[in-house]
C-alpha cells in the first residue's frame, strides 16, 4: 500500500525530533522520552484524507436519514401493528422502527465523530508535566502570619466568655435541623405492633375472608396440601386504604396433618391442623407464599428466607430474623373460621422498638 | 491380509474387538426385541378398570405398590383421583425418570386411552378430583382474561412468575414454566397440587375461577405479543441486569478499547 503514499511528505528524521532521546548507557531508569511520532495515512496521503472526509460525511448523512425515518415511522406506523422479527418474536412494529432508527441516528453521529477525530484531527502527542499542588513557602508563611495577627486582634484567646458562648451557640444550631425532621410525619406510635386483626375480640370475632371468593370459609374448605389467602372481614378491595391494610393483614392458610406439626404452640393456635400465618416476610416485608406442600417450607422470593410452616414457621434459611407470626383461629357457631384477636407479635420486618 | 495380521498384536486390538462385539449385540437386540408398547383395546370401555390395573401393574406398581397403596419409593394413590393420573402421566412426569428433588416433565409414552384406563383404576381406589371435561377449562368469555389475571397474581405468580415463566424454589425444586402447557393440565394441576405445588380445591377456588386462570395463562404465555421485544425469559430484573452488565457494558468496553488501541498510523517501511 505504500506505493500511493507520497514519499516526500514523510518526515525524514522524525525519530530525533526534540523530546525523543535515547536512554544513556548504564542508566536503566533514564527517562525514555516519548515514542517517535508516526504520521497517519491521512496525514501524508491527500486522497486518503479526502476519503476519510467522505466517510465521516456519509455517516452524518445516514444519521440524518435515520432521524427522518424516525419521524416518518412515528407518523406512518400504526401503534397496534404487531410484526414477527427474528429473534425478538412478535413485537410492536412501531417500537421496533422507532428504536432502530433513533439508535442508528445516534450511533452514526458518535461513530462519525470518532472516525473524524481518529483520521483527520491533529494527533500530535502533547506531554503535560505534573506540578506540586501546594503553594510555595513564602505564600504559606504569609497566610499563617495573617491568621495569627487576626486571632490576636480579635482577642479570641483572651476573652474566654465570648469564645465559650460562641462555641455553645454553634453547637446548638444543628438542633434546629433535627427538629425539622419531625416534619417527616408523626411517629408511628404502636401502628407497627398491630394489624387489622386487632378489631377482633372473643365477643366479636372477625371472619377470615377467602381472597378469591370474598366469602368466609369453613374448616372443611381447607384440605391438606392446599394454600389459601385470606383477609379480615370488613376489608374490601375497593377501599381507599386497601393496599396499606392488606400489607399487614394478609394471611396464608395451610392445612398440615396434625401429626406432622412439630411445634405444640403452633398446633394450639391453629384449628385441626389449619394454620394461619402472616404472609409478610419478617426480613424486609415481601409477600411470601412460595409454599411447598410436601416439605411445608415457605420461601420468600426476595432474599430466599425459608420458613418451616410445620415447625412454627421457624427460619431455616436466609436473612429473616423472626419466625412468621401466627394468628390464632377458631370456628364460630356456624362453622366459619374466625380470629378472636391480633397476632401476638408484630408482623413484617424488625424495627428498633420491637420488643424482641 | 499381511497388514491385518501385522496389527493383530496392536495394544488397541482388544478394544476394537470389544467395540465391534458391543455394536453387534446392540444391533441384534434392536432388530429382534419385542415392541414395548402395548396396544390399547379401545373397544372394551367397560373393562377400563381391569385394563388400567394391568397397565398400573406394569408401569406404576414398582413404586406405588400393586394396589396403589404406596411404598417407601412412592406415595399412596388412594384418593388422588383421576385428574392426578391424567396430569402426571399425560405430562410425562410419571413414570418418574429418577428419584430426586423434582420429577421433570418429559415425553409422554402412553396413549390417552391408556391414561384413561389407569385413571379409571386409580379413581376406583378412592374418591378424588375427577378429570375435567373440555367445557370446564375452555373459556369463551373475554372478561375471563382480566379476572384470571387478578387471580393468577394472587395465587400463582409468586412461584410461576408474573408472566408464567416459572421460577426457583428451595433445594433444587422449581416451579415450571407454564408456556405451552395444555389447558387441561393447568386445570388439573390446580385441582390436585402435583409434587410440591399446593392444591386449590373447588371449595377455596371455585371451578369458574380455575377456568379464568387457565384462560389468562394460555393467553399470556402463548398468544400475547410482546411489544418491546427481547423478553429475556420474562424473568424480571435478574436476566435484564445480567444482560445489561455483560452484553451492554461489554460492548461499550470493547468499542472503547477498539477506539483507543486501533489507530491508523502509517509506517514508513
Amino acid at each position: 500500500m505504500s506505493h500511493d503514499m507520497s514519499e516526500e511528505k514523510l518526515p525524514e528524521s522524525h525519530g530525533s525530533a526534540g523530546h525523543h532521546e535515547v536512554a544513556a548507557h548504564g542508566d536503566p531508569f533514564a527517562d525514555p522520552g516519548l515514542p517517535a511520532h508516526e504520521p497517519r495515512r491521512t496525514d501524508i496521503d491527500e486522497r486518503a484524507a479526502k476519503r476519510a472526509e467522505r466517510q465521516v460525511s456519509l455517516m452524518f448523512v445516514v444519521s440524518m436519514l435515520a432521524t427522518i425515518g424516525f419521524i416518518a415511522s412515528y407518523v406512518a406506523i400504526d401503534k397496534e401493528k404487531i410484526v414477527y422479527v427474528w429473534p425478538l418474536g412478535n413485537i410492536s412494529a412501531l417500537n421496533f422502527a422507532l428504536g432502530m432508527t433513533l439508535g442508528v441516528a445516534l450511533f452514526l453521529i458518535g461513530a462519525g465523530a470518532v472516525h473524524w477525530a481518529r483520521t483527520l484531527m491533529s494527533d500530535v502527542e502533547l506531554p503535560a508535566e505534573r506540578h506540586p499542588i501546594e503553594a510555595d513557602d513564602e505564600v504559606r508563611n504569609d497566610v499563617i502570619d495573617q491568621f495569627r495577627t487576626g486571632a490576636a486582634e480579635s482577642g479570641f484567646g483572651r476573652r474566654k466568655m465570648i469564645r465559650n458562648t460562641l462555641i455553645g451557640s454553634m453547637a446548638l444550631v444543628p438542633l434546629s435541623g433535627v427538629v425539622l425532621l419531625r416534619d417527616l410525619g408523626p411517629l408511628p406510635e404502636d401502628k407497627l405492633e398491630h394489624t387489622g386483626w386487632l378489631e377482633a375480640t372473643p365477643a366479636k370475632p372477625l371472619a377470615l375472608i377467602n381472597m378469591n371468593t370474598n366469602l368466609p370459609m369453613t374448616a372443611e374448605d381447607i384440605i391438606v396440601g392446599s394454600l389459601t389467602f385470606a383477609m379480615p372481614e370488613g376489608l374490601h378491595t375497593h377501599d381507599e386504604d386497601f393496599q396499606q391494610r392488606i400489607a399487614k393483614d394478609a394471611l396464608m392458610l395451610v392445612r398440615i396433618a396434625p401429626e406432622n406439626i412439630k411445634d405444640e404452640k403452633s398446633k394450639e393456635l391453629g384449628f385441626e391442623g389449619i394454620l394461619a400465618y402472616s404472609k409478610i416476610c419478617t426480613h424486609v416485608g415481601c409477600p411470601i407464599s412460595l409454599y411447598e406442600q410436601q416439605t411445608h417450607h415457605a420461601l420468600c422470593p426476595c432474599h430466599q428466607s425459608t420458613f418451616d410452616l410445620a415447625d412454627g414457621a421457624r427460619v431455616i434459611f436466609g436473612p429473616a430474623g423472626h419466625p412468621l407470626p401466627q394468628l390464632k383461629i377458631i370456628t364460630d357457631e356456624k362453622g366459619f373460621l374466625v380470629a378472636t384477636g391480633d397476632f401476638d407479635e408484630p408482623v413484617g420486618p424488625s424495627y428498633w422498638e420491637r420488643a424482641r | 491380509m499381511k497388514k491385518l495380521s501385522a496389527r493383530r498384536r496392536h495394544p488397541l486390538a482388544a478394544l476394537v474387538v470389544l467395540l465391534l462385539a458391543l455394536a453387534a449385540t446392540g444391533g441384534l437386540y434392536a432388530a429382534f426385541a419385542p415392541a414395548d408398547k402395548a396396544q390399547a383395546d379401545v373397544a372394551a370401555q367397560s373393562l377400563a378398570i381391569d385394563e388400567g390395573k394391568k397397565l398400573f401393574a406394569v408401569g406404576c406398581s414398582s413404586c406405588h405398590g400393586l394396589n396403589g397403596q404406596g411404598s417407601s419409593d412412592g406415595p399412596s394413590l388412594v384418593g388422588v383421583g383421576s385428574a392426578a393420573v391424567d396430569f402426571q402421566v399425560g405430562t410425562g412426569r410419571m413414570p418418574a425418570q429418577q428419584p430426586g428433588a423434582q420429577v421433570p416433565k418429559k415425553k409422554n409414552i402412553y396413549s390417552q386411552a391408556e391414561i384413561d384406563q389407569m385413571a379409571a383404576f386409580v379413581a376406583s381406589l378412592g374418591p378424588g378430583p375427577v378429570t375435567p371435561t373440555e367445557e370446564q377449562y375452555t373459556s369463551t368469555n373475554p372478561e375471563d382474561l382480566s379476572k384470571g389475571g387478578e387471580l393468577f397474581r394472587t395465587n400463582c405468580a409468586q412461584c410461576h412468575n408474573f408472566a408464567g415463566q416459572g421460577g426457583a424454589l428451595t433445594q433444587g425444586k422449581y416451579a415450571p414454566s407454564l408456556e405451552g402447557v395444555d389447558a387441561k393440565h393447568i386445570y388439573e394441576a390446580m385441582q390436585t397440587g402435583p409434587q410440591n405445588m399446593p392444591s386449590f380445591p373447588d371449595t377455596t377456588m371455585p371451578e369458574e375461577q380455575k377456568k379464568q386462570i387457565v384462560a389468562f395463562v394460555r393467553h399470556t404465555t402463548n398468544d400475547e405479543p410482546n411489544p418491546g421485544g427481547l423478553t429475556l425469559g420474562s424473568l424480571g430484573p435478574v436476566t435484564e441486569g445480567l444482560f445489561g452488565w455483560i452484553f451492554g457494558l461489554g460492548a461499550l468496553i470493547a468499542v472503547a478499547i477498539w477506539v483507543a488501541a486501533h489507530t491508523t498510523k502509517a509506517k514508513k517501511s
